[in-house]
């Protein structure tokens, strides 16, 4: 506040300085959620140190520069909060008029995927190549479309007023608006982001409060599905063996089971509080492959320990708890839909994450929000606390 | 919450967004539950783990110790050779198995190709060898013998030959100091198998996989401190096997030295006179069989008669040890292993047992003076012994009339033992032998040590055998099947004994005690027994466990060992008993079976009392097998040759001329101290630097005595190192002696 006495010295009019501004009572800042903005930034900001330590002695990745990662993690995240800035300024309500041209952009981008543009990285062909060493992950923004485009259309008429649950005709609407993008993902083959999107399918459709034959239906074509895709052949090797490797950790240590073996060597080493950044043997040994992005949890859990691990584990929770708040207290349906869908992505995608490297889950390919290096998923999850905080903003103050 | 009813929300919306918290929640927790369980209560497991992960060993395998003998002469050690090795993991990588490869490799090297893939190809039980019993994937020796030049073009075009390796090893040489090979005694190396790396594992010792272990001989009894210790350096290294940093290292500790207590010139004058005996054996007719003597196999012994220790100890046929470095080539396995090479890797000092003949003779008069008959007698030595029917014939038919045991040892007279065998066989109750039986003559064999191992370093060691009433129904139980289905009452010899067998196998009958008493029927002993025995004898009645090994000293020297005599029992006779069986057993050397290859023929008796015991055993279906057993105060030589004739006659030259080299005799009963190679035991230990160079006298090369008038002019230009080497007989007195050996050839002595 002494910045903002200065202004006033100076003598600037009867103007308020920006600082005073900025904290008036029913200002912006006031209104924005700050235990999800700071939890970002600070899991962002861990993200960046574990980055680092996993990647600055790999040189055959960081073209010799033991901070190539940092930087960019660090970039990644300032550019996701520029986004989350536009998306807050832009405000849900507007993209929400926006959504057809989103829809579409996306699905674009996931077609193209499939064509030769798309790049295969870590068995999973789910990338576009774009010049100058970088490459973009259309399916982390496939998950904000599906959540505001169902949103828009499970909404529309209880916002409105005309009916207390969307109708089984909007429901089938949204759920096709869904399924084309899903289908396309499970083409790449991207099976993770498959599994958080029928997630966020199933927290959205739960939260409209739509008929709970629809919720339970949905269950059962995902279970269903996740049959179907097992038997009709759809799944490469590598996704039937991390299976595999799942259901019997000991089936061969060098071979599948060797990620899931070292991310659990590496935990469990760390004990109460961890060897120190920088200090683990499992990371500076590079045993455990993957390890900047999808396997970021366990520099976390070795060199950071149970409190390093754990810490990440209630900002995660802190983001999650103050989002159901979010969804609760917002007056529109719209809102609580998109927030709730975006609860379900987040829960989701730590739990398979981190759950994975615990050995709780079966491997897949899936970022850690906030965490993992990666610049898409940094920029989708960046957009969606603009989101958060979007609905948060917008709604009339409660008295 | 409160501002349900303001928002217009609906209680379904609310009631679902409390179950997503609910589920989000419990999700987060499982987490928390599960990062507990793996760090906190599971955390020092997974940290053991992890530093078992990211440490690498680095094996520096220790040089295996040597073998010295008594000097300090190195008789096994280790040289540098260049040894070209194949990688079988490379080689299988290529699209015809490494074929291609090795082709040019043979070729390179002068070999067959076939040769060296069957070096390359693994062991089962169904190759033959030559293969690699070793670690599939352990390096594979080829050749140990590359030259430089060979070397050269293998690493310089080593695109050419992908997963093949030239590099100087220590390997294992057997010098052969002086010609002495010792093969037997020594043993040899193998690679070691997976079993025994698995089996060694959590012992104090663990193998490695390049490791060589000891498969016979003093290599395999010793291997534990011969191998010494491999060094380890434990590297920190990542995934790819990088190494970060050095995490604790622990220098090889090169394998102690074994000090023998053989004396390689004597080693040498053993073998070749062995050599030489069974040579000449070969040309002698053997009147029984019509033709002449087959000398199949032979053994000798030389101990120090105070101490059981071991001079030397040579086993005819005989191999060159070295064939097994670096691997053997599969003409020279067939070879070492074939019936036609009559087993040549065979101890028969240890491993050969044989009916024993008259040299079994001072036990059946131990066990008589036991048995309270006195050893003055007289007994009646007559040309035959009857028991109802049969007629057990003294040795060529004669009678010595009535002389005491002592006499009887002297002539080798059979008939008195046999009848007193059979005197106690009839007061144990004959064919219905009492429960307490006092089993004297059996007994006491037992009390000899015979029937079971003497307990020397070396091993594999066999038995023998005492036909005693326990092992006659043993062996009957055994094999009564067979002859009571083979025997026929009226068929030929073989199956009327097995007809016989089959009925009363199991009893010991009167012809039983009587063959039993000159050592013959189903007794047998090895050399190494009959030693022991002997020495005890020389001694005042101490057997010792025959020792090989002396000593063993770290490979800087500062660490000695020693292998002390040690006793394990006594000869079952008073004093007197024993002075006794002394004076007879001299008297054999003096004035019976051997005095013509000793006291005839200028033996300095007065100087070195010499005693000694013939024998001739009879093997049915074989020609007779010659003993001959020997010791003065110093050494005990023992030596017998299979199908080799008489004991004096085949064997005598050669111990005759053993004990010349170890006292310097020469023919005309001269001592020449400077010519003796041994005269008296070697007490000191050889000196080992700190640096593990050892001080070893040189050794020159046996000269034996019918050749020294030839060489005595090399040997007066000094070619040889003359302290070590016999010096040539000048005063020949050769051709007197064998011109009496000569007369005497025909002369059946009596044994």
């Amino acid at each position: 506040m002494t910045g903002a006495s200065g202004f006033s010295v100076s003598g600037y009019g009867p103007q308020r300085s920006v600082w005073a501004r900025l904290f008036a009572r029913d200002s912006l800042a006031r209104r924005l959620d700050w235990p999800i903005l700071l939890s970002a930034i600070a899991l962002s900001v861990i993200g960046a140190a574990l980055v680092y330590s996993a990647t600055r002695n790999r040189t055959e990745l960081n073209q010799g520069d033991p901070y190539y990662f940092l930087v960019r993690h660090l970039l990644n995240t300032g550019i996701g909060f520029a986004l989350m800035i536009a998306t807050v300024w832009l405000g849900h309500r507007t993209l929400r008029g926006a959504v057809p041209i989103l829809y579409g952009i996306s699905v674009v981008l996931i077609i193209l995927v499939l064509t030769p543009l798309g790049a295969t990285i870590n068995g999973s062909h789910a990338w576009i190549k774009l010049p100058g060493g970088f490459s973009l992950q259309p399916s982390e923004f496939v998950k904000i479309t599906i959540i505001l485009g169902m949103g828009m259309l499970l909404a529309a008429r209880v916002d409105a007023g005309d009916k207390p649950y969307p109708d089984h005709r909007t429901v089938l609407q949204a759920l096709g608006l869904a399924t084309v993008p899903i289908l396309i993902v499970l083409l790449m083959p991207d099976l993770g982001s498959v599994m958080v999107m029928v997630i966020i399918v199933l927290g959205v459709l739960l939260a409209s409060g739509a008929s709970n034959r629809w919720v339970l239906g949905l269950m059962g074509t995902g279970a269903a599905g996740a049959i179907a895709v097992w038997q009709l052949g759809v799944l490469d090797e590598y996704q039937i063996n991390r299976f595999a490797a799942f259901a019997n950790p000991e089936l061969d240590p060098a071979g599948v089971g060797y990620n899931t073996n070292q991310a659990r060597i590496a935990i469990g080493s760390g004990g109460l509080f961890g060897t120190g950044l920088g200090n683990g043997s499992q990371t500076t040994g590079q045993f455990v492959p993957e390890q900047q992005t999808d396997f970021v949890f366990t520099v976390a859990g070795e060199e950071l320990g149970f409190l390093g691990a754990g810490l990440i584990l209630l900002l995660l929770g802190l983001i999650l708890w103050r989002a159901c708040r979010i969804a609760r207290e917002t007056t529109e349906l719209y809102g609580t839909i998109v927030a709730a869908g975006i609860i379900a992505w987040f829960a989701f995608q730590s739990f398979e994450n981190v759950g994975m490297t615990l050995g709780i889950m079966p491997v897949a390919g899936l970022p850690l929000p906030f965490v993992s290096y990666g610049g898409s998923s940094m920029f989708a999850v960046w957009v969606a606390v603009g989101l958060l905080q979007s609905i948060r903003v917008q709604r009339p103050m409660s008295a | 919450m409160t501002n349900i009813p303001e928002t217009g929300r609906t209680p379904r919306v609310q009631i679902r967004l409390v179950i997503i918290q609910i589920l989000v929640f419990s999700l987060l927790a499982t987490l928390g539950g599960r990062l507990w369980y793996l760090q906190i209560r599971e955390g020092d497991a997974y940290a053991k783990e992890a530093s078992g992960n990211h440490v690498q060993q680095v094996v520096s395998p220790a040089v295996r110790g040597s073998i010295l003998d008594a000097r300090g002469v190195p008789i096994a050690d280790n040289e540098t050779r260049l040894v070209v090795s194949a990688s079988r993991t490379d080689l299988l990588k290529m699209k015809d198995d490494g074929e291609a490869v090795l082709t040019k490799l043979a070729d390179v090297l002068g070999l067959k190709p076939k040769d060296v893939m069957d070096k390359v190809r693994l062991c089962d039980s169904k190759t033959p060898q030559p293969c690699w019993n070793g670690s599939p994937y352990q390096p594979i020796p080829i050749t140990d013998e590359a030259t430089a030049k060979q070397a050269l073009q293998i690493r310089e075009r080593s695109e050419d030959f992908p997963g093949i390796t030239a590099e100087p090893q220590a390997v294992r040489r057997y010098a052969s100091p002086g010609d002495a090979n010792t093969a037997q005694v020594l043993g040899y190396l193998s690679p070691v198998t997976d079993e025994e790396i698995k089996e060694a594992e959590k012992s104090e010792s663990p193998y490695l996989r390049s490791d060589m272990v000891g498969r016979s001989g003093l290599e395999r009894r010793y291997d534990q401190q011969l191998r010494g210790k491999a060094g380890v350096t434990r590297y920190e290294v990542d995934n790819l096997g990088r190494v970060m940093g050095e995490a604790k290292s622990d220098p090889a500790q090169p394998g102690a030295n074994l000090v023998t207590s053989i004396d390689a010139r004597v080693q040498r004058v053993a073998e070749y006179e062995l050599q030489k005996a069974m040579k000449e054996a070969r040309k002698e007719f053997d009147d029984n069989t019509g033709e002449n003597y087959k000398a199949d196999s032979g053994a000798v012994v030389v101990m120090e008669s105070k101490t059981g220790r071991i001079v030397s100890m040579a086993s005819n046929p005989s191999y060159d040890p070295n064939a097994w470095v670096g691997g053997i080539s599969g003409k020279d396995y067939a070879r070492l292993t074939g019936k036609k090479s009559n087993y040549p890797l065979l101890n028969r000092a240890i491993q050969g047992q044989s009916a024993p003949g008259s040299v079994f003779k001072v036990i059946p008069t131990a066990a008589a003076i036991k048995a309270g008959y006195s050893f003055d007698g007289p007994y009646q030595c007559s040309s035959s012994y009857n028991i109802g029917s049969q007629v057990f014939k003294n040795f060529e038919s004669k009678g010595y009339g009535p002389i005491s045991l002592g006499r009887a040892l002297e002539v080798s007279c059979d008939t008195v033992f046999y009848r007193l065998s059979h005197e106690e066989w009839k007061r144990d109750g004959g064919n219905k032998p009492k429960k307490n039986a006092n089993d004297w003559f059996y007994k006491t064999a037992h009390q000899f040590g015979l029937g079971k191992e003497t307990g020397i370093d070396l091993p594999n060691e066999v038995t023998g055998r005492v036909p005693d009433r326990q092992w006659k129904q043993d062996y009957w139980k055994a094999n009564k099947d067979s002859w009571c289905k083979t025997g026929k009452k009226s068929g030929d010899y073989a199956e009327r004994i097995a007809y016989e067998n089959c009925l009363e196998g199991n009893r010991l009958r009167a012809g039983d005690s009587v063959n039993y008493s000159i050592g013959q029927g189903d007794t047998l002993v090895t050399p190494i027994q009959m030693a022991t025995i002997y020495s005890a004898i020389s001694n005042g009645g101490t057997m010792y466990d025959p020792t090989v090994g002396k000593a063993i000293v770290s490979a800087d020297g500062k660490s000695v060992q020693e292998i002390a005599p040690k006793p394990h029992g006594k000869l079952p006779m008073s004093k007197q008993a024993l002075g006794e069986i002394d004076e007879a057993l001299e008297g054999v050397a003096t004035r019976g079976t051997a005095a013509w290859r000793f006291a005839d023929v200028g033996w300095p008796q007065d100087k070195i009392p010499m005693h000694a015991k013939t024998g001739t055993a009879e093997v049915y279906g074989k020609q007779t097998t010659s003993w001959f057993t020997t010791y003065t105060n110093e050494y005990t030589v023992v030596m017998t040759i299979s199908q080799g004739g008489t004991g004096s006659g085949a064997s005598g030259p050669a111990v005759r001329n053993i004990y010349d080299a170890l006292y310097g005799v020469s023919d005309d009963g001269k001592i020449n101290k400077k010519k003796a190679l041994l005269p008296q035991p070697q007490k000191s230990l050889p000196k080992i630097q700190p640096d593990g160079s050892i001080d070893a006298p040189k050794i020159g090369k046996y000269v034996p005595q019918e050749e020294a008038t030839q060489e005595s002019q090399q040997a007066a230009t000094g070619d040889d190192p003359a302290a070590t080497v016999p010096s040539p007989n000048t005063g020949n007195n050769r051709d007197t002696r064998r011109r009496a050996d000569r007369s005497r050839k025909r002369r059946r002595t009596t044994e």
